[in-house]
């Protein structure tokens, strides 16, 4: 098949960028979106032209490291599919595809399609966690939890920090990230302690990174590769007015 | 007579006890006193994550670096099936020493008794401290964790979370690290690759490194370092590593005078989905839990064109079954995957290459259900699909042998210390508890053994007898040394510009590597192999090209660094490989080997593990450290 790619060239955050064609022939649709993307780099080599930059490592899906806009959407047309798992059959013979970095404040541009999401890192370690140290742990088993509970952990758990929830929101909020971290550990009893806290820390940070506010459109959730549910949110949610509510009466007190 | 130049440091006494004594009469520093140290940790997956969160906790200052963005990203997160541990809840019989026995022989008797037994032991707390930190692992109706069975073994002792065990427990260290990044005890800098160590008065002091996204470089100082930086496989071009896993690191420890160990002992796991063309760029895992419901066949028949559901039972050979009676699909990595090897170069592989074997689940299904299956394994399943386009729950899937894990790494001593002293080694970058081979989900179990509960004891006795450098020592002449060789370095890699792009020449490297230092080696193709990589080596520094600048981020650039230390570790991959003249796991020589075409250990010569110095013009020099069997019986292994 044959493709004309429209693709986002910026040489650094402090630049301007501009979209550049290319045009590859003969590729095969068997071969994976990122694979295609090599074709392209290393013909650009052989040119002595800048090959483009994007992020990406474990090509499986999982790493979080890969993801950019492909016609409007963040990891493309494919429904629960990162780049990295999206292949050229998805598309068709002489399309046009554009591809340009995932769009938000808080992402600055580094360089080509790869944003910076350190802004991610730092909303867990405002609270995405259990206050334990190495060594103080109980014997696992003394701790039962129900299988249901444990499952929609798991589910929520399973967030891989791409980013796409945010580029696909007009708002760029960060809700669906951070409350899928809040319902993973507030679902779990050795989550629940700090639970209170956590919620208003991750929230306050959330907002401190410039991420918008949440107006519940479900982009997020509807182009997530993993499939993360709105039900995070209702969840981050419930614990964030429980959370106002007990520090209003804890000031009262 | 071998001579043994090379010596673990284990302390003696009985085996059950070892660890806990040696344990408790290392020196302690209080958080107080720890606070005036700083630690360097390479690398932010399992083990580094786990090492850093740790030695924070103790109140040590740590500097953690990554070439990703975040720690989260780190390969350890692809990890699929499941972490072992002793806990025994099955009440199936499984022990602290049954784990210890089953690891020591799947590594075929070449692994060291004393850090195996430790890492038995030591698997138990690992289950505990990940549940404490919430990791959701699997859980029965009952509310109790779930196990599952994994190659090797015929206990229960699996831990997992559907198929993305490693993903859990990498976010459980990547919080603890968070926590501490929080409290400003840990330091994180991301997108970094250490391209040097730095040694004063011959002790790790610092490293170089170069940023990634403005192209500085860089050095830093503390009282040591710990290299937490994954495996090699990435020598072989096509792996299921994640792209930018690399030695670089490990190997420029090499150069500094860390001796690697076994660099030829690589695992190459038995159920990746086939490569299928040549722009292939990566291989995917398929997890090893899938054979405790799948089962490996191929026809009979040569050349059988029939579509898999066509051919009748009677003309299909499950051949791990037939072999291995005991067993059956269960065998360990190495053996699975030199069968379907074997069965391939006998003309029956299936597939368009005929280099692939069918893992078949209809079985399963009808007698547990399609909902069973898809409850256990639904993300592999999909994740087949979508790679392949065949709907896995109606036609076998199609899976063969892919490079997959590095038993080989940084020698180490008891304390997880190189041979530079102060320069630590944790997790896959070491080569120290699987031996030959390694047996499924227990590199989760060691990287997190070696960061949580063995380095921050062993680098904290080390810390205790050192004076603290309580300030920055980078203005030192040695630091600028290796800066200005790194600068150096660079400044030539920019200026080859030749035709060809790095991976072209990693592609080649990597052929050369799969066909003679993989599944089956030969003396022949081994030399052959030591002729062909300075090649190589001339094509790498004459024919490559990096545009654009060093001063930026440059991709090109990242790789080529690597690659050229791929091509380095390759040469020292043949001789290793061609120095043991014997076959022990996943190191397989045709010339040795049973009757029954099994590997055929040499006891007498070989049992040693094989530590090479390095040098720049001569042939590398080989260090020797005896393995000692006191608590278990050498025996032939045996799955049938």
């Amino acid at each position: 098949m044959n493709i004309n790619l429209k693709i986002w060239r910026q040489s650094s955050g402090s630049t301007k960028g501009i979209l550049k064609s290319y045009r590859l022939e003969n590729i095969d649709p068997n071969i994976s979106f990122l694979e295609m993307m090599d074709i392209l780099n290393i013909k650009l080599v052989k040119e002595k032209k800048d090959p483009v930059a994007f992020d990406h490592d474990c090509r499986e899906g999982i790493c979080g490291s890969c993801g950019f806009m492909i016609n409007g959407s963040p990891h493309g047309p494919q429904k629960a599919t990162t780049v990295c798992q999206l292949h050229m059959r998805a598309f068709s013979n002489e399309e046009d595809i554009l591809l340009e970095p995932f769009r938000a404040e808080s992402f600055p541009v580094i360089k080509d399609l790869s944003v910076d999401r350190k802004a991610f890192d730092r909303i867990i370690s405002s609270g995405g966690y259990v206050s334990t140290n190495t060594g103080e742990a109980p014997e696992a088993n003394s701790i039962s939890i129900k299988k249901e509970y444990a499952d929609e952990a798991f589910l929520s758990s399973a967030c891989i920090g791409c980013g796409a929830c945010v580029a696909a929101c007009k708002n760029s909020s960060a809700m669906l990230f951070t409350s899928a971290k809040v319902s993973h550990l507030s679902l779990l009893p050795q989550g629940q302690k700090e639970g209170k806290d956590r919620v208003a820390k991750m929230v306050a940070t959330m907002d401190e990174e410039g991420f918008g506010s949440c107006t519940n459109t479900g982009a997020c959730s509807a182009e997530c590769p993993k499939e993360i549910g709105q039900v995070n949110i209702a969840r981050l949610n419930q614990e964030y007015i429980s959370s106002s509510l007990s520090s209003l009466l804890k000031k009262k007190e | 007579m071998t001579e043994f130049n090379l010596f673990s440091k284990a302390p003696n006494g009985e085996l059950h006890t070892k660890w806990e004594e040696y344990k408790n009469n290392l020196k302690k520093l209080t958080p107080e006193e720890a606070n005036k140290y700083k630690v360097i940790v390479i690398g932010t997956g399992l083990a580094g994550a786990s090492a850093s969160a740790t030695l924070a906790e103790q109140g040590f200052n740590v500097h953690a670096f990554s070439f990703h963005e975040s720690p989260r990203r780190a390969h350890s997160i692809a990890a699929q099936g499941g972490i072992n541990a002793a806990k025994n809840y099955k009440s199936d019989g499984d022990s602290v020493m049954r784990l210890f026995y089953d690891t020591i022989k799947g590594g075929d008797f070449r692994s060291r008794e004393d850090n195996v037994y430790r890492l038995a032991e030591i698997s138990k707390n690992i289950i505990d401290q990940c549940v404490a930190q919430g990791v959701p692992f699997a859980r029965e109706y009952g509310g109790l964790l779930d196990n599952r069975s994994f190659g090797g073994v015929q206990v229960s002792r699996t831990f997992y979370a559907r198929g993305q065990t490693g993903q859990q427990l990498l976010l459980g260290a990547y919080s603890a690290l968070s926590r501490q990044m929080e409290k400003k005890k840990v330091v994180f800098y991301s997108r970094h690759d250490m391209l040097d160590i730095v040694l004063v008065n011959r002790k790790a002091k610092g490293i170089v490194t170069r940023n990634l996204v403005n192209g500085k470089i860089e050095t830093h100082s503390a009282d040591i370092v710990i290299l937490a930086t994954g495996g090699y496989s990435n020598v072989y071009y096509l792996s299921t590593n994640a792209m930018a896993s690399n030695v670089t690191a490990n190997w420029r420890a090499h150069r500094k005078g860390a001796l690697f160990a076994n660099p030829s002992f690589t695992q190459i796991h038995p159920t990746c989905i086939p490569v299928k063309n040549d722009f292939q760029s990566k291989l995917t895992l398929m997890s090893e839990s899938l054979r405790n419901d799948g089962r490996v066949w191929v026809p009979q028949k040569k050349n059988d064109q029939r579509r898999p559901t066509e051919i009748p039972e009677g003309e299909r050979d499950y051949y791990l079954e037939r072999i291995y009676p005991a067993f059956g699909n269960l065998v360990p990595r190495d053996v699975a995957s030199r069968r379907a090897k074997e069965v391939c170069d006998e003309g029956r592989g299936i597939g368009p290459t005929g280099f692939a074997v069918y893992l078949d689940f209809q079985k399963a299904i009808d007698e547990k259900g399609e909902d069973f299956i898809r409850e256990k394994y639904g993300n592999l399943f999909d994740m087949y699909q979508n790679i392949t386009n065949e709907n896995p729950y109606e036609t076998p899937m199609k899976i063969y042998p892919a490079v997959h894990y590095t038993m080989g790494g940084l020698w180490v001593d008891y304390n997880l210390m190189t041979t530079v002293e102060g320069l630590f080694s944790i997790g896959e970058s070491n080569f120290s508890d699987h031996g030959a081979n390694r047996l499924g989900a227990s590199a989760l179990m060691q990287g997190l053994a070696d960061g949580y509960f063995v380095v921050p004891h062993t680098a904290m006795d080390f810390l205790a007898k050192e004076t603290p450098l309580m300030k920055d020592i980078t203005d030192r002449p040695e630091f600028k040394e290796a800066k200005d060789k790194t600068e150096n370095e660079i400044n030539k890699l920019m200026m080859v510009d030749g035709k060809m792009a790095v991976d072209e020449v990693h592609r080649e490297l990597g052929k050369i590597v799969w066909d003679k230092i993989g599944m089956a080696r030969t003396e022949s193709g081994l030399r052959e192999a030591l002729s062909e990589i300075p090649k190589i080596k001339e094509k790498f520094w004459n024919n490559i090209s990096i545009p654009g600048s060093d001063k930026d981020v440059n991709q090109e650039l990242e790789k080529a660094l690597r690659v050229k230390d791929f091509i380095e570790l390759a040469e020292l991959m043949a001789f290793d490989a061609l120095d043991r003249n014997e076959s022990c796991g996943a190191h397989f020589r045709e010339e040795y080997q049973t009757e029954e075409n099994e590997a055929e250990r040499n006891d007498k010569d070989f049992k040693y593990v094989a530590a090479w110095d390095y040098s720049e013009n001569e042939n590398p020099k080989l260090f020797r450290e005896e393995l000692k069997y006191n608590n278990v019986k050498l025996k032939t292994r045996s799955y049938k």
